[in-house]
Order: structure tokens, then C-alpha cells, then sequence
């Protein structure tokens, strides 16, 4: 058994820094590299991706990445997991196979986990008696049956573990907990058992550490933001985990950025609930017995982690649509900014009331800072401009496009010294709201298959 | 005397839903039992009027040095049905360090 392995954290969310991954792979020793690309709604927007054409539904930029790390991950053996499959991981799949025949790498190992998506049984499930009705709200799957997008299960690290168990280089899922990206490697390294909920929790810990990438290493800090080195070239961070449970956190050397116990609290607070009941469908960790201590520059250890029985349910992660909204901005200069926008802003909403146009809300928050005054702006003590950001959200789209055309008049028919139209009219977007329930895990098997190509 | 939050603490916020979570986090270790004792459920929703609509849950840290605050009803919906510029929440972490606290006690600052 391996005393320690590095696994790297690669991306904290799908549009994070693109040479994250990269740098992670070159720049010092990693053993395997996570990458989390899911958000709430982006399976929404996979599912919808998907629909218009079967061959998409993942997240598309693994497969640049893929072309520029492949050499780098094969010729190191370092092992690349990721939840980056999103709705069609076999897609994806095919994709990176694509690339690595074009780069004439051979006997790769794929591994995918399946069996997430079960938009397609939602009403088998009912017809059994799995309700799919909402955990927070308790309100009935059925008030908004018909409107569902997409509909997945979190699956924990298991299936990943027996995709690295089978020899997979690349482990690819739907959706997946992010925690569960990191605990894989050290359940598949250490053989620690399905029970040791101790070992699991500090697994988990340092996925919730690693899932956000540079927000562990100092991105995002607010406690001596200033102070952080060479943040422009942030190293992203790395989990050193041994067989007991305990980790290093840290990142590559010679790169930007900062592990300290302040910026690795910061990740550990950041939005969790209860903290004694981080619940993940692999265990429930406790973190209020998280013991951090930093014994280096750049080196943060943490141990001490206890953790409880998981449950007997996974969580379920459905979206569905919900009307529309639009956003317009219009910028105002200085004198009287404020007043000038607080005013159209009056303006506005007395000609939509004359309109008589359906809206659940609108709302008209106000910034700004140098658009009109440039350099000159640093002088003013009174504001130089106030951008109105005019929001509306219902579900009559006729409504919404007819605000559309509402904001552009206020510049020649509302107060004066007004700019920032050039973006033209307002487009209307879809709302996609979240419905999370819980389903008994014995209603869903994961389904790994991996490949070699 | 009067301190302000940021002085004593550091913080991070996001989302859950409409819920908007903050982490609070003593500077100093011997700084945490002013958090303790001043930052209560009933300060921060006082501090949040009008941003948070719901209620306000703690969660004590002490291993950490830090608090969890969860704000119910304080993202306008949340998610893409939100009509706030800060949809997600970033900025409560910021809202909450300029708050004001009169304490009883002389912090070394």
C-alpha cells in the first residue's frame, strides 16, 4: 500500500481557469487530479443541450483540455476523475477516445459511471411508490411533473472506486457528489472499508476542501486579501492523504497563491449547513472535529475527522422550468446620479403599471464606479454614476418581452446624462428552478463500464 | 467598547437555494469567545433587516474558531429565479463584517 498520494484539484466549477489542470499535471508530483464541472442547474442545461443533439450533454471543454494534458497524464500515470460527463458520459468518452487517437495514445482506460440520470423513470419510480416530492418543501412531485428537465442522482465515491478498481486512467461521471471525486483515490489507494466512517469523513473533508480549486488556496480570501502572492498565477490545491485518515493540504511549488489554516477555514465554511452533518451518500462527517494545524509555509494538516454512518437515501437533483427573466441596465453620471436613477426607475415602473403586464417581481438594485468620469472619478467624494439594474421575473414571456423594450426609451424620455444601452434590448431567459428530493439508495444501481481504446 | 466585525473576524458566503450561507472566522483564537457571546441570532438578523427575510441559524465551530450563519430568505429566490445582482450570495460575507459590536470587554486589537 502507497503511504501517501497527491491528488490535485483541477477546476472548481465548469469556466474556471483553463490552465488549472494543466499546471496541476506539470508542475510538480500529483497522483490523481479531480475535476468538478456540475453546478445546481448546469445538468439542466446538459439535458437541454442533449436533447437538440445526442452527442452533447457533457461538459465540451474536456475536450481541449484533454488534447493539451493527455501525453502529460498518460506518460506520469497520473489518473484524472471528473464529474465532467455531466448527462452523456459515454459521449464524452468517445470524445476523449477521439483525441487520443489523434494524438496515437493507445491502450487507454476509460472508465464511465452510469445510472444517475433517471429522468426517464420518474414515473416508474412514482408507480413503486418513490414519490420524488420535495425535501425541503414538502410540496408533490406532481405540481410540477410536467415541467421537469432533468432529474439525476448524487452518487458518492463507490462507483468511481470500482472504475479505478477495473484499471481506468480517466473516470468519468454524471452527476456525482464533488466530496466523492477526492475520497475515490484514497478508498481505491488505502482499502479502506465502506464502513470506516472516520476514514470516509476525513476523505470527504478533503473533497470539500478541493472542490472549489483555488478557493482553498487563496482565491476568494477575505482576511489579508492584499497579501496573497502572485494570486494572477494561483496554484490550485493539492490533498496529500495517508492510510491513518490525516492529510497535508498544499499546492505545487513556485506557484502563486497561499495554503494557510485561514484560507483552507474559509473553504471549509463555505456552504455547508449544519456543520456536524455534512451529508454525503458515502458518510456523514462531522465537522466540528476537524483539527487544523499549519507545520509549513504552504502546508496545512488536518486530522482528527469523525464521521457517522451514511444513510440509507440518495439525494436526487431535479430541475424544472419555471418561467422567465430579463435584466436591463441603464448608467447615470453625476450630479444627482442616484436620484437620477431612483427616478427612472419610478419612471419605468409607472409605464409598465400603465402596460398592465404580469410580473412576480421586479427588482432595481443600483451600481457603478468610472464608466462616464475615467481617471477623473478617483477625485469625487459624491458618486460619479449609478448603473439601475432593472430585473423582471414571471411567467407570462409576452410580459417579459414587453419590458424589453421599455429600457431604451428612458434615455431620451426620462433624466438626463444617461449612457450604457449599447448591449441593445434585454433577452429574455428561462428560469430553472431546483427540486431536490431524496430517493432509497436500493432503487438505483450505478452502472461502471470501463474501456479501453 | 466598539468593534467592527471585521476587525476581530474574516468570513466567506454562498448559496444554498435561497438560503445564504456566512462563515465566520476569529482572526485570533482568543478572539472566537466574542463571537461566541456577541454575534447571536438575534444580532445578525437585526444586522440583515431587509436582506434576510427568513430566519437566522448559528452553528458553533469551536474547533475552527468560527461560526456558521445560515440566512433563510435572503437571495431573492435564489438560483436563476433570483433577480439580485449577487445571486449566489458572494458579497453577505462582506455584509456581515461591517456590522458593529458593542462589547463589554477590552479586545487587544
Amino acid at each position: 500500500m502507497k503511504q501517501s498520494i497527491r491528488i490535485a484539484s483541477g477546476q472548481g466549477f465548469w469556466g474556471d481557469l483553463q490552465t488549472a489542470p494543466v499546471d496541476q499535471v506539470r508542475k510538480g508530483p500529483v497522483d490523481y487530479m479531480m475535476m468538478d464541472f456540475l453546478a445546481e442547474v448546469t445538468m439542466s442545461i446538459l439535458q437541454k443541450q442533449k436533447m437538440k443533439d445526442p452527442k452533447l450533454g457533457y461538459a465540451k471543454d474536456l475536450v481541449p483540455l484533454f488534447e493539451e494534458i493527455l501525453p502529460d497524464i498518460v506518460q506520469k500515470n497520473i489518473k484524472v476523475i471528473t464529474n465532467g460527463g455531466g448527462v452523456n458520459p459515454i459521449a464524452c468518452r468517445e470524445a476523449i477516445f477521439a483525441v487520443a487517437k489523434k494524438l496515437g495514445i493507445k491502450n487507454l482506460k476509460i472508465g464511465i459511471v452510469l445510472g444517475d440520470d433517471i429522468l426517464g423513470k420518474i414515473d416508474a419510480l412514482a408507480s413503486k411508490g418513490i414519490a420524488l416530492d420535495n425535501m425541503e418543501t414538502k410540496e408533490k412531485l406532481a405540481s410540477i411533473r410536467s415541467k421537469v428537465i432533468s432529474a439525476n442522482v448524487y452518487f458518492g465515491a463507490m462507483p468511481i472506486v470500482e472504475a479505478l478498481r477495473q484499471g481506468a486512467q480517466i473516470v468519468i461521471t454524471g452527476r456525482t457528489t464533488d466530496t466523492g471525486l477526492t475520497l475515490a483515490p484514497m478508498i481505491h489507494e488505502f482499502g479502506w472499508s465502506i464502513n470506516d466512517w472516520d476514514k470516509l469523513a476525513s476523505g470527504t473533508v478533503a473533497g470539500h476542501i478541493l472542490e472549489c480549486g483555488g478557493q482553498a488556496s487563496g482565491g476568494n480570501f477575505s482576511r489579508d486579501w492584499k497579501e496573497i502572492p502572485d494570486i494572477a498565477h494561483i496554484g490550485f490545491p493539492i490533498a496529500e492523504a495517508h492510510p491513518d485518515g490525516t492529510m497535508i493540504i498544499t499546492k505545487h511549488e513556485k506557484t502563486g497563491g497561499l495554503v494557510s489554516s485561514s484560507t483552507v477555514k474559509e473553504q471549509l465554511l463555505y456552504e455547508i449547513g449544519d456543520p456536524k452533518d455534512y451529508i454525503t451518500p458515502d458518510c456523514i462527517a462531522d465537522f466540528t472535529t476537524i483539527q487544523l494545524k499549519d507545520i509549513a509555509t504552504n502546508r496545512v494538516e488536518v486530522r482528527g475527522v469523525k464521521g457517522r454512518a451514511a444513510t440509507e437515501f440518495y439525494k436526487v437533483s431535479m430541475s424544472y422550468a419555471d418561467g422567465f427573466t430579463a435584466f436591463g441596465t441603464l448608467t447615470y453620471a453625476w450630479p444627482d446620479a442616484l436620484e437620477k436613477a431612483s427616478t427612472a426607475d419610478e419612471i419605468l415602473r409607472l409605464r409598465l403599471a400603465d402596460l398592465k403586464l404580469e410580473f412576480e417581481e421586479i427588482r432595481t438594485e443600483f451600481l457603478g464606479f468610472n464608466s462616464c468620469f475615467g481617471p477623473l472619478a478617483e477625485n469625487s467624494n459624491e458618486l460619479n454614476e449609478v448603473v439601475m439594474r432593472v430585473g423582471v421575473r414571471g411567467h407570462d414571456k409576452q410580459s417579459i418581452d414587453r419590458f424589453s423594450k421599455e429600457l431604451a426609451p428612458l434615455i431620451l424620455t426620462g433624466p438626463p446624462s444617461v449612457t450604457g444601452f449599447a448591449g441593445g434590448r434585454p433577452k429574455p431567459s428561462e428560469v430553472i428552478a431546483y427540486w431536490p428530493a431524496l430517493i432509497p439508495k436500493s432503487a438505483v444501481t450505478p452502472n461502471v463500464v470501463v474501456e479501453e481504446a | 467598547m466598539k468593534v467592527q466585525l471585521i476587525q476581530i473576524a474574516h468570513a466567506r458566503s454562498g448559496d444554498k437555494g435561497d438560503t445564504g450561507n456566512v462563515g465566520v472566522i476569529a482572526r485570533k483564537p482568543e478572539y472566537y469567545p466574542f463571537l461566541e457571546k456577541y454575534l447571536t441570532v438575534d444580532r445578525v438578523k437585526e444586522h440583515f433587516a431587509g436582506i434576510c427575510l427568513g430566519k437566522v441559524e448559528r452553528f458553533e465551530l469551536p474547533n475552527l474558531g468560527a461560526l456558521n450563519f445560515l440566512l433563510h430568505e435572503a437571495l431573492g429566490g435564489g438560483g436563476t429565479r433570483s433577480l439580485k445582482n449577487d445571486a449566489q450570495g458572494k458579497t453577505l460575507s462582506s455584509v456581515m463584517l461591517r456590522m458593529q459590536l458593542e462589547i463589554n470587554e477590552t479586545i487587544l486589537l
